[in-house]
């Protein structure tokens, strides 16, 4: 497995997503409050760029007329046909037996370990005071 | 709006079918209203600038439920150049009809001033689209063809329009919408199917509408998922009622289109139609077949939105009643419930039924060389 250097973690406000291609695979890993997660940019239904999609809450109901709406800005909603998969582990909620994201682990790391690994010259300039962000594939 | 996208938005999606397809039901938009002053009389455009349109239905202008996106379209076909979903030639063409490989496109515009009570003013914004249409789209694309689109609850002025446009090549479909003021097989809208006969073109029924009635059979549901299958009821009514008014007897070449309402449901309508024809045919003996022979020879459906059962035996079945020769493929681009062309037919289809769907039986019902 792979580590990645995605971006210093003073670029990459919280809010906010990166796109990347990988290896060929198209993936985003976002900045949800501090915490990092990423996923394949494709939606396993009909294939579109599932990531650009809004990030929403899970409305949930155990009985008609009571609605539970949690994991705010954990849901990403498909941009084409509004499908739901929970970022922090690709789970879909409309079909889970069948369904899944391809959800790729990311973290921080200090920079003096980053630019030990092999993958770091090529893709950033690595100033080693900071702390970045890495994805693992 | 906490929406980001790649820089790279529009770019081809890899899993693009590479053999060439019809898309047979495709949404152009308006940049702005005044896009379609150009077009339209002075008279009207201070008609709409004071009074504005109104609808048969008791709201305000607009749709009686919001849609799940912004415009009911896919969050990822904004125009760079700005605008709403659809109203880019350009950006159409980049992300569309280039990387699937669409060899005909037809347009069906929506929001046109079809079913708008001012049958004077819906005629004329009807025939400021037909304008449009060829103006921005098929005259700069030769890949896109038009509907013509007619001020519907006015039959003569409808045809009127038809008869102008007749023989024009920008133009391969006459547009009605599934709501309207009566169920479609009404003397009313009669000399439509009487000009589009006379013409040779298919009359396509596109779901939505704003006829004035609740928009299910048992009155206004809660929610926009019922109006999204209320479609398909909507349209199993407008086609009883063609079947059941004679249109399909008085006119015999008449083809009509049922565009983004299903299919599944057309096996159990006409095995349902035939068995009560069988007992009470005395009250409509201007039907003089089964009503299944006329669907079947009259009617043909565009796919999206495509049945997706659990088996896809249960699919074939149903197209096996259709027939693989009357289903046409169609994305809704730019619309939220888009059928992607790639993913959209299960394995299993042997290729000269796959041409079928996906580009002959367009190409053959709409004339397109």
């Amino acid at each position: 497995m792979a580590r990645h250097v995605i971006a210093a973690v003073d670029e990459f406000p919280p809010g906010t997503r990166k796109f990347l291609e990988i290896d060929g695979r198209p993936i985003a890993i976002f900045n949800i409050k501090g915490e990092y997660f990423g996923l394949m940019n494709r939606c396993p239904h009909q294939g579109a760029a599932l990531c650009e999609g809004p990030l929403i809450g899970l409305a949930q109901s155990k009985d008609p007329g009571e609605i539970e709406y949690t994991k705010l800005g954990e849901i990403i909603r498909c941009p084409w046909h509004g499908w739901e998969f929970d970022i922090r582990t690709g789970q879909s909620y409309c079909d889970p037996r069948r369904f899944r994201v391809k959800a790729y682990p990311a973290h921080v790391e200090p920079g003096a370990s980053v630019v030990k690994g092999p993958y770091v010259a090529e893709t950033i300039a690595v100033k080693v005071e900071s702390d970045y962000v890495v994805v693992e594939l | 709006m906490n929406i980001q996208f790649r820089e790279s938005s529009e770019a081809a999606s890899p899993l693009a079918v590479k053999a060439a397809i019809a898309d047979c039901d495709i949404h152009p938009a308006r940049a702005t209203r005044a896009e379609l002053y150009p077009y339209l009389a002075k008279r009207w455009q201070h008609h709409l600038e004071v009074y504005g349109v109104h609808a048969y239905q008791g709201m305000m202008e607009g749709p009686p439920y919001p849609k799940a996106q912004p415009n009911a379209s896919r969050r990822d076909a904004y125009p760079p150049e700005g605008g709403p979903q659809g109203s880019s030639l350009s950006f159409m063409q980049k992300q569309l009809l280039d990387p699937n490989n669409v060899q005909l496109g037809v347009l069906n515009p929506l929001n046109t001033g079809q079913g708008i009570r001012n049958h004077e003013l819906s005629a004329a914004l009807c025939s400021a689209i037909n304008d449009w249409q060829i103006d921005k789209w098929t005259s700069k694309d030769k890949r896109l063809k038009a509907s013509i689109v007619v001020g519907n609850e006015d039959g003569l002025s409808a045809a009127a329009e038809i008869r102008e446009r007749a023989g024009d090549k920008n133009f391969v479909q006459v547009l009605l919408l599934s709501r309207n003021v009566e169920p479609l097989g009404q003397r009313r809208y009669w000399p439509i199917y009487q000009a589009a006969e006379e013409a040779g073109l298919p009359v396509g029924v596109h779901a939505f509408g704003f006829g004035g009635n609740p928009i299910t059979p048992s009155g206004w549901p809660s929610y926009y998922i019922e109006e999204m299958v209320g479609h398909s009821q909507c349209q199993q009514s407008a086609l009883a009622s063609l079947v059941l008014e004679g249109v399909f007897e008085r006119f015999p070449k008449l083809k009509m289109v049922m565009i983004e309402a299903g299919f599944g449901w057309a096996p159990s309508l006409a095995w349902r139609l035939d068995k009560v024809w069988q007992r009470l045919r005395s009250e409509v003996p201007h039907v003089k077949r089964p009503p299944s022979e006329y669907i079947r020879e009259q009617v043909w459906w565009t796919t999206q939105p495509m049945e997706d059962p659990e088996r896809r035996e249960d699919l074939f079945d149903v197209i096996k009643w259709i027939g693989w020769d009357r289903l046409l493929f169609a994305t809704d681009y730019p619309h939220w419930d888009y059928d992607e062309p790639s993913r959209v037919l299960p394995a299993g289809v042997n290729d000269d039924d796959r041409e079928a769907f996906y580009l002959g039986n367009a190409k053959k019902l709409y004339g397109i060389a």
